[in-house]
This record gives structure tokens, sequence and C-alpha cells, in this order.
């Protein structure tokens, strides 16, 4: 009751805040248009944003432990998420001047014109390309190599039990978890990679053949399309997945290759959907009924008229699109049909040290365990997510 | 007599790739009382820019740099959001091109009408209905009792438009800003607006800015004319005075754009195998039957104008020539050759030999094509040239369609202007070297002078390429410019067919006659007359009505 009661006291603070603040803009300015025709919604929002930001700042400054030597663990993990957030920005604008300066005439004008996210999202998006390429040479042992020292804490602080030898501490049977974080990067978004493509293969190629020759094959296509989507996508991906490791048997890898096809088939649906409905608005064009009459070819049509002016919804989509097959794949790990072990995947790194977030209270180090791994799947999101708002702002054809 | 809108020395700009660029420069402008303003000039010359600032309003990315824009004494430009909102819809109010794209399309014409002036406390809802049915019975709307009751959707383009009026009319305002109210819409719909726009404006002693690009509904309709010019103010005078003695050559140019007629063809002689032969075709599209028992010849060099209003039949005969549409009965013939009904059916000859330009350039041009590609592919397609050969004949086809090979070649449609866009789709109609072209309103998107550029270049291709087109327009103007044959199109029939010189004289079908009657003619007391000939019930939809 208290805290709603503080609650309360502190929006009709602000409320008064915001009057005050237009009140006195408009004395002091000799009532500018700023202040003469700001809402009072403008104001609130303006004294909220503030206070917030100096709750913050205060909040950043408490002691990360307190008097009885138990850390506050509130703050320690605030104090990560700021700084981290700090770094990323000024890595995102340093990466920004660095494009503006060298590359072509075309990659310098692109980088004038991107906001902070999108260099954000672009950087995050060559990292981990980068990652997953090179990961034999980057990683500093092998993801399956098994250490005696097991639960070694991040830090590589021998004082507050780490290891040198592992930066980012060890799982609870003694792999070094740097290494599988940057193996995981190879396996989880190559694999997130491959089905992405096989799912726009299938689900574009089909989506462009409905939308060109309509009639029954439309509505074939349609109407499968509906069903499959009628199913919960994670529910069908499960059944699927128990089917189809009875069929691989002890084959463990063949399990991978009916996982990609399974979440591609599942995803190219959407994609279908996306394909058709651009297609549609495309055929009508008449241009399009300009090569009908010249009596150009069903390739001719779909690969030269047509996917040239698809291609800046289908990119930003498959961006999207990237990031749910992303999180299919880590969600299947999680429940244990996905990638199999002993293979580093983020998804099964989360569940395997998911109890150790029980332990933020305590000792928030341990509770990175789980979080490395779930932070480099949200990061990815985020990047990508980053980029394609900044692909569908650009291609203004498909907002929101 | 004090002026009721005062506009000094503005100066607006507009944002384009991060940079501010003039959109007016300098403009001044007074407008008194129950006086209306006609503003003229082609599109990008700033008229629509510079009549919504005369509501201290301008578009998203738009801003005044100088200048003031006082309204009955209010600094427009430093005045309150609260007091602008006060006087929009109150004392000034708009009306836009397209009626059908403002109106909400989920509310019923009473409810947005009733909107503005309950809003504004002038009069309560019930007051407003009643007013808003007096409004429309004096804008001549059928039904006024009831028509409000019905959704956008339920009432016709030149219904809506007018309705728009009566909305802008709901709270009495002292200034309407008409910006090009009657563009979108038919010639016989037209005089019926202009008619019942005119009428209320004068009952209700309104101020009003009219803008429009065509000098003959201006004339109609104004007591002044500015004209503009990129930005740039050219002239302004009294109306007759600008109709009668233009004194600018930009203006001059205007007026004559009008004159262009080319000499009328020799009769073809009987007995002369017709290019194309449409011969009792009908069609339908599902179980609407759109085309009835149509027949006409079209002769090699000559132009065939099809005249009729939206929804007549033109687009569809086109369609029918072409095979997008097969007839449901009736053949189409080419050089004496049966053509098959469907274009899937048709050889790779039979495609090349009829050739068609659209009237949206923008969407008759891949986006993602260059230029050189989209002339290139016919010359590929149907001459099986490639490389250096097929280079050479997309540049001579862009010389003879007077644009610079080397400059154009390696360009993207949108990289060029509306005019130079549509003379791509000649090209590549051109590039299949065909003997017939259906031209689909190709010149009604486009600014006069522009339009004249096109036509010219047409009539030229047609000499010396012994060219036969359909030209498919509404525009009478287009026609004189242009045909040797008409053909008056009406609800899927042929009205009346016959040589240009007979077309234009009587007598007529009595359809060619509204026709013929409703297009505006530079005479300022045109509209007046042909009101005082044919009575308000004689014009417009209502004697489409009587007709049928």
């Amino acid at each position: 009751m208290s805290t709603l009661l503080t609650l309360a006291l502190i929006l009709v603070a602000v409320a008064a805040g915001g009057w005050v603040l237009r009140f006195a803009g408009q004395k002091a300015s000799g009532n500018a248009p700023t202040f003469r025709d700001m809402p009072f919604a403008v104001a609130f929002g303006y004294v909220f944003g503030a206070s917030l930001l100096i709750f913050s700042i205060w909040y950043f400054f408490q002691p990360t432990q307190t008097d009885a030597g138990v850390p506050n663990a509130g703050v320690v993990f605030f104090r990560w998420a700021v700084q981290f957030f700090i770094v990323s920005a000024i890595a995102a604008f340093l990466f920004r001047a660095l494009g503006r300066t060298v590359g072509t005439k075309g990659s310098r004008k692109l980088f004038r014109q991107m906001p902070l996210t999108a260099s954000f999202g672009v950087l995050v998006v060559i990292l981990y390309a980068f990652t997953a390429v090179f990961a034999a040479w980057l990683a500093p042992h092998g993801q399956e190599e098994i250490f005696t020292k097991v639960n070694v804490l991040p830090g590589g602080n021998a004082a507050t039990g780490g290891d040198p030898l592992h930066p980012l501490g060890t799982d609870q049977i003694g792999r070094d978890l740097l290494s599988r974080l940057i193996y995981g990067a190879q396996n989880t978004v190559g694999i997130a990679f491959v089905t992405t493509c096989l799912a726009f293969f299938l689900g574009g190629s089909l989506g462009f053949l409905a939308a060109t020759l309509q009639g029954w094959l439309d509505q074939i296509l349609s109407r499968a399309v509906d069903v499959l989507m009628a199913i919960p996508s994670l529910i069908f991906a499960l059944l699927l997945m128990t089917i189809a490791s009875a069929w691989a048997g002890s084959e463990r890898w063949l399990l991978t290759v009916y996982m990609i096809i399974i979440i591609a088939v599942i995803d190219s649906t959407r994609v279908f959907r996306l394909a058709r409905a651009v297609g549609l608005n495309i055929v009508v064009m008449d241009y399009i009924e300009a090569a009908k009459l010249r009596g150009e070819g069903l390739g001719y049509l779909i690969f030269k008229e047509i996917l040239p002016n698809a291609t800046a919804p289908l990119l930003a989509e498959f961006g999207l699109r990237f990031c749910f097959v992303f999180l299919t794949i880590a969600s299947l790990s999680f429940l244990g049909v996905g990638i199999q072990p002993p293979l580093a995947d983020w998804g099964t790194m989360v569940r395997d040290s998911a109890q150790f977030i029980n332990f933020a209270a305590f000792s928030p180090l341990t509770a990175a365990l789980p979080l490395l791994a779930a932070g480099a799947i949200a990061l990815l999101t985020v990047g990508v997510n980053f980029v394609v708002d900044w692909m569908l702002h650009r291609s203004s054809g498909l907002k929101e | 007599m004090s002026a009721l809108v005062e506009i000094r020395d503005l100066w607006i700009e507009g944002r384009s790739d991060e940079t501010w660029s003039p959109i007016i420069n300098g403009a001044s402008l007074t407008l008194n009382k129950g006086e209306v303003l006609g503003l003229i000039g082609e599109s990008g010359a700033g008229k629509s820019t510079l009549g919504l600032a005369a509501m201290g309003f301008t578009r998203d990315g738009v801003r005044i740099s100088k200048g003031s824009v006082m309204f009955d004494g209010i600094d427009l430009i430093t005045a309150s959001a609260a007091k602008k909102r006060d006087l929009l819809g109150k004392r000034i109010a708009y009306v836009a091109q397209s009626a059908a794209a403002s109106f909400n399309p989920a509310h019923k014409l009473i409810d947005q009408h009733t909107e503005g002036p309950v809003q504004h406390g002038v009069m309560s809802r019930s007051e407003s209905v009643q007013d808003g049915i007096e409004l429309y019975r004096r804008l001549r709307l059928p039904n006024p009792e009831e028509i409000g009751f019905r959704y956008p959707h339920q009432v016709s383009g030149g219904q809506l438009q007018r309705a728009m009026t009566a909305m802008a009319m709901s709270c009495r305002p002292d200034l309407i800003i008409f910006d090009e109210p009657t563009t979108a819409l038919d010639v016989t719909t037209q005089i019926e607006v202009l008619a019942s726009i005119r009428d209320i404006v004068e009952q209700f002693d309104t101020a009003a800015i009219y803008i429009t690009h065509d000098l003959a509904v201006v004339a109609q309709m104004a007591d002044r004319i500015k004209v503009l010019l990129k930005g740039d103010e050219v002239e302004e005078a009294d109306t007759r005075t600008m109709l009668a003695q233009p004194k600018e050559e930009y203006t001059k140019s205007l007026w004559a754009v009008r004159a262009f007629e080319r000499p009328q063809k020799p009769a073809v002689h009987t007995g002369a195998t017709p290019v194309v032969s449409v011969q009792n075709v009908s069609a339908a599209y599902g179980k609407i039957q759109v085309l009835h028992d149509v027949s006409f010849d079209i002769h090699e060099g000559r132009t065939v104008a099809v005249v009729g209003e939206s929804g007549s039949g033109k687009s569809t005969t086109a369609r029918c020539i072409t095979g997008l549409l097969p007839p449901t009965s009736g053949l189409i013939e080419f050089d004496g050759q049966p053509l098959p009904a469907n274009y899937k059916s048709r050889n790779k000859d039979q495609l090349r030999q009829a050739q068609m330009i659209y009237q949206m350039a923008d969407t008759a041009l891949n986006p993602r094509t260059t230029i050189g590609n989209i002339i290139g592919r016919p010359v590929q397609f149907y001459m099986g040239l490639t490389g250096k050969q097929r280079r050479r004949r997309v540049e001579e086809l862009l010389e003879e369609i007077e644009l610079p090979a080397a400059q154009y070649y390696d360009r993207l449609p949108s990289e060029l202007s509306g005019g130079q866009k549509q003379r791509i789709g000649i090209a590549r109609a051109l590039a299949a070297e065909p003997k017939f072209i259906i031209c689909d309103e190709v010149t009604s998107a486009l600014d006069q002078l522009v339009a004249e550029g096109i036509l010219k270049l047409l009539a030229r291709l047609q000499d010396d390429l012994k060219l036969s087109y359909m030209f498919i327009t509404h525009d009478l103007a287009t026609v004189k410019a242009i045909a040797d044959e008409v053909v008056v199109m009406k609800e899927g029939k042929v009205v009346e067919q016959g040589p240009k010189h007979d077309m234009f004289v009587p007598p007529h079908h009595p359809y060619t006659d509204l026709l013929l009657s409703s297009v505006p003619e530079m005479d300022p007391d045109w509209l007046t007359n042909l009101l005082n000939e044919r009575g308000v019930d004689n014009i417009g939809d209502a004697a489409v009505d009587k007709m049928s």
C-alpha cells in the first residue's frame, strides 16, 4: 500500500513540476512559441525524464556493498548495464566516424546518413560474423576441452575466485566459457543463417510465383500456408523434432540437418506471405503489364522486374526473420532437442547454467554465468533489429 | 476597403537532402473581402505552398523563413497554436484536390460536416445538420435531405467535392482556399462543381484563393489572376486584362499552348485495309458487361482519338486490343489478319506490332532499371541486338525522342522529370518498331507546356515512321490538337464516330454536344453564358442522367 502511495506522490510531484516548468518558461522567455504552445503532456514528459535521469545518476554512485559486507546486487548490475551502454555508444560513434573517413564514396555517404543505433547494429553484426568465421583462431581453448577446475568465476581475478587462464571462467563441468561463447557464435549464428536463407529461398520463390500466376496455384499455396501457420510454431517444431530424432537414431549430426529443414519450412510460411503481398502490389504496375505484353517469360518477370523492386522489404524481413530463427534454435536447444552437445550453443549454455541466476543477490559474479550466453543472444537480436529498423526507414516502403 | 489577407515579401523553404532550398521567393499577395484570386502555375510553381501559407500553415519539412502573413489584422506567423486553432475551420477553410482521400471513409458525410461548427461552438449539432442540408441544397446536390447520411464511398466524385465545399462553408468562413478542386473530375462533372462553387462563394460573399493549373477554369472563377513560375511571381492582373493582354513572355506561352493543332489529313481512300480493325467487340469483367458491340478502324499513319468520361470503356477497349482482356464476342484484325483474343496465344511478331504508352509514366517504368535497359530490353528481345549494336540502337532512340543519349543512358527513372519519363515510355514503344501504338491518356498527368511537347513529338514520329495511333483521352483540347478521327464512347458503347472536322461542327449526338459544351473556354463569361443557355439542370451529371 505504501509503495502505491509513494508512486502516486511522485507522479503528483512530477505533474506539478511540469506545470511549474511551463509557467516559468513562459515568464522567463517572454512567451516564446516553444513554451507558449507546449502542451502539458510535453512539459510533464520533460520533468519526468529529468527526474529519471537524476535518480539514475544517484543510484549509479551508491556503494556496491552494504555496511554488513553483503553485495548490493541491484547497484552492481545497474553499473554493469550503464557501463556497457556507454562503451557501446562510444564504440558505435567511433565506428561511424571511421566509416565516414575511409572507404568508397558510396559507403562514406551511407555512414554519413546513418543514425548511431544503426552503426551500433552494423558493428555488432560485423563482430559476430567475424567471430563466427574465425572462431577456431580466436578461441583460446577447444569447445569440448574439459579442465580440472570447475565453476571458475569470470573476471580472472584470483581474489574473487577467478583464474587468469579462463577470463570468463568455466562452466560446471570445467569447460572454458569464453571459448564456448566464441564457438557458439559459429554454431548458433551459422545454423540460423543457413536456415534463414533456406526459408527465404522457399518462401520467396513460392510467394512471387503465387503473386505472378495467381489463380488456383495461389489458392493452393496460400491455403497450405494458412494451415501451417495455424499451428503454434514452437510446439509444431518440437513435435516434428521429436519425430525427426526417432528418424535420426544415433546419427546426431542428421538431427541438426532435420532441424534446419523443419525451422526453414515453418518460417518460410511467413516469408511466403510477405513475398506474395509485396509481389501482388508490384504485378499491378504498368511496367509488368508492358513486359507481359512484350511476351516475356515467367523467369524474366520474377527475377528482372519483380525481385529488384521487392528487395528492400525482403531484406528488412530477412533481418527480423533471422532473429526469430535464431531465437527458435536457442529455444529448441534450451529444451534439449536443438543443437546437440558437446557442440557449444548459446541456448544450451543458458539452460545448463540457468540455476546460477539464483545466486544473483549474494554473488553477482556467479549469476553472470547464464547471463553471458543470454546476453550474447540479446545483443545480436538488438543489433540486427537496429539495422533492420534503419533499412525499413530508408526503403520507406514498409514502415513499422 | 481593408484587405482580408495581406502577404508581404514571403519566403518559404523546403528541406531536401539535409539542406533548405527555396520554394517561394518573396511573394506578396492582397485579397479583399469577397474577392476570388486565382493562383496558376505548373507543378512545382509553389502555388499550393503559397495557398497554405495564407492559412498560416506549412507542410512538414517546409518553413517560412521571412515575411508576414496578416489575416484580418492577425499575424498568422507569430500567432499562438491556440489562436490558429480558433481561426482555422471557423474563419479560414480549405478544400483539397482529392475529396475521396480527404474524407474519412469510416464516418457519414454529415457527421464530418458537423464536426467543425460544434467544435468551434458556432452551432449545436442539430442546427448544424439542418444547415448542412441547406448547404447541400444550395450546392445542388441530389436528395439534399438524405445524401449527408451516406458514407463517402456511396456518392460520386463530383458530389463528394461539393460535399467538401459545403463542409468548408459550415462555419461561414471569411476565406476559403480551393486547391485544384476539379482537377480529378471529368469535364461534365467539373462544370457542375464549378457552377455550384461559384454560386455559393457569391451568395455568402466569401473571399477565396483558387489554385489550379487550368487557365480556362480560373478564368471562370477568379476576379484577379496571379501567375507563378518556380516560386517567383510572374505577373498579376484583373482576369479580363490578364486574358486579353498578358504582359510577360511566360504567360503568353501558357496562353498559346491551346493553339497547337495539326492540319487535317486527306481522307483515307476507300478499300484500303486498316491497320487495326475492331469489329463488334463486346467484353465483360466477370458478369458485368462493360463493352457493347464496339467497332472502329484505324488506318496507316492516322490517329483515332477515343473520347469519353471515366468508366465509358475507353481503356477496356485498349485492353481488348492488346489481348489482356479477351472479348466475349467480336474480332480484332491486324492488317486484315485476325488476332488471337488472348495475348498469350499471340506470336512475338504480333506482340511487337502493337505497343502501348501509359498514362502514369511513374508506374510504367521499372524504378530499379536504368533507362538504357528499359529501352534496350525490347531492342534485344525483338531485334536480337546485343552488346554494342544494342547500345547504338538505344542511343538512336534516345536521340529520336530528343534526349541526349550520353547523359541519360545510365540514369534511373526517378532521376527524370515527368515529361522526360513519358518520352522514355515512347522510346520503349518505338524500340519494338511497331506499326500501331495505343496512347492511354499520355498527356493528362503532365503540365500543359510539357504535354504540348509530347504531342508535337508524337505527331512528328507519326509523320516520320508512318505510325498509327489509338489516342485515349478525356481532354478535347488534346483531341483537337492531334486526332484525325474521333470515336465518342459512353457506357461501353460508341455514340458517334467520324473525321475530326465533322465532330467539332453540329449537328451532334446529344452526348457529344454535352461533352463539347462542357469544356471550359478562356472566355470569362463562358460559364455564365452556358448556364443561361442550358439552365442549371441541363449540365453535368444531371444532363447525363437524363440521357440514359
